[in-house]
């Protein structure tokens, strides 16, 4: 493997977005944080910077409200850059499907490449999307076509 | 004239070279020690290295077109004040050489329209405000001792400085603790990533602007604490065995690093304010109170 991409995937630095969901799924996510799950030992850092951040989780459905600043977050990432759908609602929109104020699911307005399911999704289970999206990462930046 | 036929005359360029590698492996151990106290288990110690690597392949995103010159005279400026100090010049010139690399990083925050970047910005210069002093300080304290303000004049002092200047050498924690932007004063931009500025004065940073800045952050990391160990440049000399100056002074300035995460793990963000009184009244107290007592021995001992 070559340096650049262990260095990439040794070292994901994690945006956090809440697009409106009710703080389950971000409070799991804040979990998988803490010294109990220690994700830093990934390299894994929360940060609160879009310009600095290489994956971008996201929880709760997209609404009329928030879609310009979703697209505007996504947009001020660099590339090579992987989205994380933490959650029911984000993945589909699950209990607000077809609400009049909300989109659905995340992917109504940025491409996603990670789905993370449950109600709310569990730290385990968080960890283990991260990890999907790394692999997405490997292959994107060993140069492999993804879709 | 330079002998370039003894080999130690390259040792301070090697020392150059390595100096960021050197810091950024300390950010490492920095990190290895701050998770072992707060009980997890933390990155590896090459850690920085990943990151620095990863951020120089990121896609570049440029605020301003000043921005990548400042970063890299930010570069420069913070690996001349290590030369100054590896080639054992002059504390003065090197305060001084370290307060323009930090003024280039200003300026760069300044060059943007974000808010979080501008008041970074300005913190940064309180933070300025708040250790050069202390700095000069004790460049002045150790003039006292060794009549010279060059480096090498340590080397010439007949007992280790920390016996005869311990109250200088604490002055340097409050230094420390701001130049390597950790609790209670990372007012700034912490390294830790939330706080109430985004990422304050590295807002606006990305990419390979934000690896140089990290690889200039490790180098005065480095600088600080190596001009931390020249406060024991004695070699040991116990009976059988001699311990060599750069072991002990290495233990030393480890020493200093240890109570600096200490104080980063124990105390939270403090505001400017606070941070300005507590650096000045600190480490004046402590650097006047060194200096004060050297002179009553001088006097009581005449």
């Amino acid at each position: 493997m070559k340096t650049m991409t262990k260095a990439r995937l040794k070292s994901p630095w994690v945006l956090h977005f809440d697009c409106g969901s009710c703080n389950g799924c971000d409070i799991e996510i804040l979990a998988a944080l803490t010294p109990k799950f220690d994700v830093e030992r990934f390299g894994i850092i929360n940060i609160g910077d879009p310009k600095q951040a290489d994956v971008l989780v996201l929880t709760g459905p997209a609404n009329k409200r928030n879609q310009h600043v979703l697209k505007n977050l996504y947009d001020q990432m660099p590339q090579p850059k992987v989205v994380i759908a933490v959650g029911e609602c984000a993945c589909s929109g699950a209990i607000f499907h077809n609400c009049p104020n909300t989109l659905g699911g995340v992917d109504k307005v940025i491409p996603v490449d990670v789905y993370v399911p449950g109600c709310a999704a569990r730290p385990e289970s968080i960890v283990d999307g991260v990890i999907l999206a790394l692999q997405k990462l490997q292959k994107v930046s060993e140069g492999e076509k993804v879709d | 004239m330079v002998d370039f036929t003894n080999l130690s005359t390259y040792i301070p360029v090697v020392l150059v070279i390595l100096a960021p590698f050197i810091g950024g492996l300390l950010m490492g151990i920095d990190r290895k020690i701050t998770a072992r106290m707060q009980s997890r288990i933390g990155p590896p110690i090459t850690q920085p290295f990943y990151d620095a690597i990863k951020l120089w392949g990121k896609e570049p995103f440029i605020a301003s077109s000043l921005q990548p010159v400042l970063a890299f005279g930010y570069f420069g400026f913070s690996v001349a004040a290590f030369a100054l100090l590896a080639f054992g010049q002059d504390m003065l010139l090197l305060v001084f050489t370290m307060g323009i690399a930090d003024l280039c990083l200003i300026v760069a925050a300044f060059n943007s329209k974000s808010p979080y970047s501008n008041i970074g910005a300005r913190r940064e210069l309180l933070g300025m405000l708040s250790y050069e002093p202390v700095l000069l300080l004790v460049a002045i304290s150790i003039f006292f001792v060794s009549g010279s303000f060059m480096v090498s004049s340590i080397f010439d002092v007949p007992v280790p400085l920390l016996t005869i200047l311990p109250l200088t050498f604490l002055a340097l924690i409050p230094v420390l603790i701001i130049n390597m932007k950790k609790s209670p004063f990372d007012v700034s931009g912490s390294g830790h990533a939330h706080q109430e500025l985004v990422r304050g004065i590295y807002t606006e940073f990305s990419g390979y602007t934000l690896a140089l800045i990290e690889l200039c952050h490790w180098t005065k990391v480095a600088l600080l604490v190596g001009f931390a160990s020249l406060f024991w440049a004695k070699d040991i000399v116990l009976d059988a065995i001699t311990i060599p100056w750069i072991v002990v002074g290495a233990v030393v300035a480890f020493a200093l690093f240890f109570i600096v995460l200490v104080i980063d793990n124990s105390y939270p963000r403090l505001d400017w304010k606070t941070m300005l009184k507590t650096t000045w009244v600190v480490g004046f107290l402590l650097i006047i109170a060194n200096i004060v007592g050297l002179l009553a021995r001088l006097v009581i001992l005449s």
